[in-house]
């Protein structure tokens, strides 16, 4: 008797989506259509503003291997204000843009703080020769890019960037404390070469403000009980806290994997909510009884199975990647099997 | 004098605060109305609260009022499906078969395990608004109505998520979705 419903259902969920794309075109602000008018480049050209600075976090997002570049430009006579540690504010005029390569400039992604103080994120599409990167839809494209898993890259809704970066404490995830400090970790995945600004650089050139002296004088790091715990909280941090976080407007679940740059006992917190922790997650033959972390078990480990999973329904992260991090894998596998539950409590020895 | 309108003062004071106070509640009581209006018109009971059967056939079983899935009825493969048919769902009508693999009806009520106890106002606005999982994680599949829903306004949210607040918790924890994988292989083995 009920199986004259779904066909209903089915013509009902088919044809809004026209009218969706509509009503969003018409509510979207007006934003540059091509990359150049965003401020990026000095000139006609590619030539980067020299005020527009370059930064690289220790723990990158992955981007199923993408090359990345990134700016920040702040307007003149501003600072950001860092007395919180982990919640940096940015002025009204802030921009930031971060570049995505595969053998090619592929896409360009911009944020900009307004002067109502909220946020607006954009992403622009190279052409194949690089010259010009245009303004991308709202609702996100699929794009042929051969060094791309299965030779296509997708561009991320608008909807998308907002689902990421407005689950944090602030908007802008990559440049922070933590993210920046002079302290690198040398086991983090796919770590970039340091451009050499660091916060203390910024604060030096007056561009960062009222930063606890402590960050400046012992720049932050991660207070975990081997180099190779370190690297791996420290990916979770960079690719899982914009959500898992007990900050900001977080997803409601128990699981906290964000790092305090100025409470070392974060560590533990995050230690605790994964060990242990209650899963919802049923499957990949892992028992009704899976826990996010099996110590000394990573292929009985929740964690591993969605890491790995790019089924579109289970994968951890469920946006922004097609293809599994073999590397970071390879790290937290290896700490998981590592760990044990004697494990001491995390502390600062490994600092040197 | 200066007593007597300062007394008049005061009087004019408590009955604007008593004022702002009765305004305030009905402000509340119009809003969790709205909701529930909302809610009611907009279906979500169909497929939300589990289906059984009556006297005039099936209709929604109030006392799992917008309970989602039962956990009790466990699908591990897709319908089967027939000539134009493309999508199927269970008695219960929680579990709908389709391209999309099975999707299971979310669990509304205020439960904070398995409900949206832990939800805030902005988690359930940014659900419908993106249509991810708690606004930042997997798609919602359908039949969800997102394309339309999402066109919402703020205020409807805010009504619709009120009066989801406010109707009795159920617990029941709803699986997660099987996809066209995961489906096909067990609808094989089977």
């Amino acid at each position: 008797m009920l199986r004259a419903f779904p066909s209903l259902i089915i013509a009902a969920i088919a044809l809004p989506g026209i009218l969706l794309h509509s009503a969003l075109a018409e509510a979207a602000d007006p934003l540059p259509r091509h990359l150049h008018e965003t401020g990026l480049f000095a000139d006609a050209g590619t030539t980067i503003d020299a005020r527009n600075l370059p930064f690289a976090p220790q723990y990158p997002l992955w981007s199923d291997g993408a090359r990345k570049r990134r700016w920040i430009h702040l307007p003149p006579g501003s600072a950001i204000d860092a007395s919180r540690p982990d919640a940096w504010e940015f002025p009204v005029g802030t921009r930031l843009w971060k570049e995505f390569s595969l053998g090619r400039p592929i896409e360009t992604r911009f944020i900009e703080r307004l002067a109502d103080g909220t946020w607006r994120f954009a992403a622009y599409v190279w052409n194949e020769a690089g010259t010009e990167a245009t303004l991308a839809p709202r609702e996100g494209m699929s794009l042929s890019v051969p060094m791309a898993p299965q030779g296509r890259y997708s561009i991320p809704a608008s909807d998308d960037c907002r689902a990421c970066h407005e689950g944090a404490a602030v908007p802008v995830l990559g440049f922070s404390a933590l993210q920046l400090s002079s302290d690198r970790d040398p086991l983090a995945p796919h770590t970039e070469a340091h451009t050499g600004i660091s916060v203390a650089d910024f604060v030096r050139r007056g561009l960062i403000r009222n930063a606890p002296a402590a960050l400046i004088d012992d720049p932050p790091r991660i207070a975990a009980t081997s180099p190779v715990e370190r690297a791996a909280l420290g990916y979770l941090h960079g690719n899982c806290a914009h959500c898992h976080n007990d900050s900001g407007a977080p997803a409601p679940v128990d699981l906290v994997l964000a790092q305090s740059a100025g409470d070392p006992a974060s560590t533990q917190r995050v230690l605790h909510s994964m060990i242990g922790g209650a899963v919802r997650f049923r499957g990949h033959g892992l028992g009704n009884d899976a826990t996010l972390i099996a110590v000394g078990n990573p292929q009985s480990s929740v964690l591993i199975a969605r890491m790995r999973s790019r089924n579109p329904n289970t994968q951890m992260p469920p946006i922004g990647t097609q293809a599994a991090d073999i590397e970071a894998l390879a790290l937290i596998e290896r700490w998981i099997a590592e760990k044990s539950l004697s494990t001491p409590s995390p502390s600062q020895e490994t600092k040197p | 004098m200066n007593r007597s309108r300062s007394i008049t003062l005061i009087v004019l004071a408590i009955a604007a605060s008593a004022s702002d106070t009765a305004s305030a509640e009905e402000k509340a009581a119009d809003t969790l109305a709205r909701g529930k209006y909302l809610v009611t018109v907009a279906g979500c009971n169909d497929c939300h609260t589990p289906w059984k059967v009556g006297p005039a056939g099936p209709e929604p079983d109030m006392s799992r009022m917008l309970s989602g899935h039962p956990e009790s009825i466990a699908i591990s493969a897709p319908a089967t499906a027939v000539g134009q048919w493309i999508a199927a769902a269970n008695t219960t009508n929680t579990a709908h078969s389709g391209p999309w693999g099975v999707s299971f009806t979310a669990n509304l009520t205020p439960d904070a395990e398995t409900g949206l106890g832990k939800w805030t106002q902005s988690t359930f606005t940014q659900t419908i608004r993106t249509g991810r999982h708690m606004g930042r994680g997997r798609k919602i599949l359908p039949p969800m109505p997102i394309p339309m829903y999402r066109n919402f306004t703020d205020e409807d949210l805010a009504a619709m998520f009120t009066y989801l607040q406010s109707i009795p918790a159920i617990k029941n924890r709803v699986p997660e979705p099987l996809s066209p994988a995961v489906a096909s292989a067990a609808a094989t083995s089977e």
